[in-house]
């Protein structure tokens, strides 16, 4: 953490740009994931909150790279891993699949905007945030794998120089969606960790818990023996596990469950992780309990350095850990800003509808709910997903897609995708605004994508 | 309603009132091993009543006793000792045609409507179950009864001959509750209804239950872990742990001014959905002991916050107590530990075995604490006990240097029998389990000011 400190200053850690990950089943194609895009930040804690059914695991599972068959990471879709050290290593370790992207672009003789007239080519400047063909930088036309088809890159590449070539890396990121074998294991656990909820279901019942650190070590630091025993001990000793020399001797069920997630955490952090996504971790566990994981996750990240992703479907846990929360519902981000600004002006009707349903929150004889469910995402959004359930409906949120915008022009973190904002223009100049963007966005032939990334 | 049971045959005189009185329950589950035959303690004498038409709510960590006592006011369990008088009949005596006849009257919804609803059987079905088990009038009747109550929890006629599996979470829920409601009882265990559901729907649940307890003159022990639903539901709220009842008393009163240590640790750690909250978080250290092997004295003494500090030790630090809790719970965790054999011969031959050394273990706890000579001097012997696996030596020692009342201690002689009473702590009839409210200590209140200050 010394070379990068200045990027990750001004970059985010990673990138995730227009995520798409959906599953095909022979009745119908679900979107988990429909074309979200955030910043995850070192040091920081960025919320991910929505009833059961909005995609928060599936974002989870398609940053780790575990999303299983029917399902898949859609063509246009690109999570950046912006750190410096790891594209140093990576290149090194995998020339082969490295690219410099100035020399791609010297080799290239058309223009961008022929580029973007090719017939695999199937979206518009606009979906990468450009006005024009000429501003889309090469980079995200190649993170988003519409490389391949055009002949620019081979489909194994994963590891892009921007700034510099191979022998001096200024700038460069992982694409995390193009990774696969041997770099994607060294990704997985040994640059993002992930904890799950269920700590029982994630530790093997027949190993120590020493043996399963030890494993994570050794395939990730080629830690061995005494040593690798030690490093053990000394990570349970970091989470707070009291004996940990007898401890790491022990099999799971000789832990108790707030032990147990401990013993997961410890695992996810063996090998320096710089990202930890952790998918509802506390669900599992008493208030007590939670209360002492949450402190310790806050502490571990005071250490570190450590960007979480925290996942969860309580807002009191939401309000005490994170810094930055995304909203999601049917598969889509529907509010962005940071905790506070959530908690004390939320602007979308299903974020103030999630706060009002809170029991303690409340003071009425009865409950506010939200009625209805979260809808199957199963086909391209051309409407708000959430109009049948919200109060504020009108008429046109059923045939206009509502598209992420700042809340007002003089708001800047604050990103609500609604057709009621934004505030400062009327509500048929806002409907407008949302027709325009969705129209110039929206990629309309999932088939093609479909093929592609095979 | 027809109760053919016969009463006492001395009717106690009591308030019309009370519904259900429990005297000095116990329900114990018997040891099997071939040694150790300590049973587990789930329910370890309780008393209270619950009032006629109230909603009591039963909180506290997994583990603590809640849903095996409200199993055996049920009869699901058999108690060990003790009384539940059910309108005057004490119910644990019941067997055969009585038990049978009385089971109309108490009812349970369970936690998780995935398992408690057969998959192979249609909505009717399920509902009519237990109308077809207690031969309630003619098939025809049962029919209608179904469909009615359908609307009751507000789903559809139709609904009668669909499968579990095409209802969401909260829907299944709705039927649980259904089939629960069909023998029309007085009194209903709600066993964590809501807590796998998400926010919304559990606040349509509990909107449900409230609207139902209207209409038939319910009765409800709402068993939970999540307080801030407990708050908004409960009429009365019992803290249990570890197999007691800690605090028992009117809910807002409780959840504003708690007595008991253990509700101000469970309502401090509960998170606010508020991130600008700077609410002192009470962590706790460790987790709940054993119920098979309790501790003497107070149950929560192992964990307490405000725990009673023997006479000339008042003023040692905080975090030498710490050390000094989590030194005892490691030995008694020791004593307990199996040790095999292999293990005992290679700690004989000098070898590593799983308990590690207690030196390590000492600068682990200790190591970085200014510790007075006093209490090292101590310390030091109780560790070289524990260095010769004579963990039982070590305890006492232990315990007799910083046992207090709260540990089972009266003037330094252990009293295993001597436990904290059921104080009144408000005119309201509040009653806390702490030796704290005996008028010659502090109030927990004060403590928590005084330990939070220093």
């Amino acid at each position: 953490m010394t070379i990068d400190d200045q990027h990750t200053n001004e970059r985010p850690l990673v990138e995730v740009r227009n995520l798409q990950t959906a599953f095909f089943t022979e009745k119908e194609t679900i979107r988990a994931v429909d074309n979200i895009s955030f910043d995850l930040r070192a040091g920081d804690t960025v919320g991910i909150v929505g009833e059961s059914g909005s995609g928060k695991s599936v974002t989870a599972r398609s940053l780790m790279g575990l999303v299983e068959k029917p399902g898949r990471v859609l063509q246009g879709s690109s999570v950046r891993f912006n750190h410096l050290e790891t594209v140093q290593e990576f290149s090194k370790k995998f020339s082969k699949r490295t690219v410099v992207v100035d020399s791609v672009a010297e080799q290239y003789d058309g223009s961008m905007t022929d580029l973007f007239g090719h017939e695999s080519v199937d979206i518009t400047p606009q979906f990468f945030g450009y006005e024009k063909p000429e501003s889309v930088p090469l980079a995200d036309i190649l993170a988003a794998g519409y490389g391949d088809k055009l002949g620019l890159v081979d489909a194994n590449d994963c590891i892009f120089i921007t700034e510099g070539d191979t022998d001096t890396i200024q700038d460069g990121f992982v694409e995390i969606t193009r990774l696969s074998g041997e770099p994607q294991r060294q990704m997985r656990g040994g640059r993002i960790a992930m904890v799950f909820q269920d700590p029982l279901t994630s530790l093997n019942p027949v190993y120590t818990v020493g043996n399963q650190i030890k494993e994570a070590l050794r395939l990730h630091q080629g830690l061995k023996g005494k040593e690798a025993t030690q490093e053990a001990a000394r990570l349970l000793d970091a989470v707070g596990i009291p004996d940990a020399r007898r401890r790491i001797k022990e099999y799971p069920h000789q832990f108790s469950g707030g032990m147990r997630q401990r013993a997961v955490i410890a695992m996810a952090l063996a090998c320096e992780p710089e990202v930890l996504i952790c998918d509802e971790p506390t669900t599992a566990l008493d208030v007590t309990i939670q209360a002492q994981i949450l402190d310790l996750l806050t502490d571990l990240q005071e250490q570190t350095d450590l960007a979480i992703m925290f996942i969860t479907h309580d807002m009191g846990v939401i309000a005490n850990i994170s810094d930055y929360v995304n909203v999601m519902y049917a598969g889509e981000i529907v509010e962005t800003t940071n905790v506070e600004r959530l908690f004390s002006q939320p602007k979308h009707p299903y974020t103030e509808g999630l706060l009002q349903s809170i029991p303690g929150a409340q003071t009425g004889d009865r409950l506010t709910t939200i009625d209805g469910n979260v809808p199957t995402p199963n086909e391209p959004a051309t409407y708000c997903r959430f109009a049948p359930r919200c109060p504020k409906a009108f008429e046109e949120c059923e045939h206009v897609h509502p598209t992420a915008t700042a809340v007002s022009t003089d708001v800047e973190d604050h990103t609500v995708a609604c057709l009621l904002y934004p505030e400062d223009m009327d509500t048929t100049a806002a409907v407008e605004h949302h027709q325009n963007k969705s129209e110039q966005t929206t990629v309309d032939t999932p088939q093609s994508s479909m093929e592609v990334n095979q | 309603m027809s109760q053919t049971v016969t009463p006492d045959s001395d009717p106690v005189q009591e308030n019309d009132d009370v519904m259900v009185e429990i005297r000095d329950l116990k329900t114990y589950y018997q040891g099997t091993g071939l040694f150790d035959r300590n049973p587990v303690k789930a329910v370890d004498g309780v008393s209270f009543d619950i009032h006629r038409g109230e909603t009591l709510g039963l909180v506290g960590e997994s583990g603590c006793g809640k849903t095996t006592l409200g199993r055996t006011l049920l009869q699901l369990e058999t108690a060990t000792a003790g009384e539940i008088r059910f309108n005057g009949t004490d119910v644990t005596t019941l067997s055969g045609d009585d038990l049978y006849e009385w089971r109309r009257n108490a009812q349970m919804v369970f936690q998780d409507p995935d398992s408690s609803l057969n998959d192979r059987m249609t909505i009717g079905e399920i509902i009519r179950e237990p109308l077809d088990v207690h031969e309630w009038k003619t098939p025809r009747e049962r029919k209608q009864h179904v469909r009615e109550l359908l609307d009751a929890v507000g789903l559809q006629r139709e609904h009668y001959f669909r499968y579990p599996h095409q209802f969401s979470g909260g829907q299944r829920q709705r039927i649980g509750i259904a089939r629960t409601l069909a023998l029309e009882p007085e009194f209903i265990v709600l066993d964590e209804p809501v807590s796998a559901l998400d926010v919304s729907v559990q606040a349509e649940i509990i909107n449900l239950l409230e609207d139902l307890q209207e209409e038939f003159d319910l009765t409800y022990l709402f068993i939970a872990h999540d307080l801030s639903v407990v708050r908004h539901i409960c009429d009365r709220v019992a803290v249990m742990y570890l197999g007691h009842i800690m605090e028992i008393g009117p809910t807002e009163e409780l959840f504003t001014d708690p007595a008991n240590p253990y509700t101000h640790a469970l309502l401090s750690a509960i998170p606010e959905p508020n991130p600008t909250s700077d609410k002192e978080r009470i962590v706790l250290h460790g987790t709940p002991p054993n119920p098979r092997y309790p501790p003497s004295g107070c149950p929560f003494s192992t964990r307490c916050p405000a725990r009673i500090r023997p006479d000339g030790f008042e003023t040692l630090d905080d975090e030498i107590w710490t050390g000094i809790r989590i030194l005892r719970e490691l030995l008694r965790e020791r004593r307990r530990a199996e040790r095999s054999i292999r293990e005992r011969i290679r700690g004989r031959l000098g070898y590593e075995t799983r308990f590690g050394n207690m030196d390590e273990t000492y600068q682990e706890l200790f190591g970085e604490l200014d510790v007075p000579a006093e209490v090292e001097d101590i310390l030091q012997s109780v560790i070289e006990h524990a260095s010769r696996h004579d963990e039982q030596c070590a305890i006492d020692e232990l315990n007799d240097a910083f046992g207090s009342v709260c540990d089972g201690f009266v003037d330094s002689v252990e009293d295993e029998t001597h436990k904290p009473e059921l104080y009144t702590v408000s005119e309201s009839g509040r009653k806390s389990y702490c030796h704290r409210h005996d008028e010659t200590y502090r109030e927990p209140d004060t403590v928590f000011e005084d330990r939070s200050n220093s």
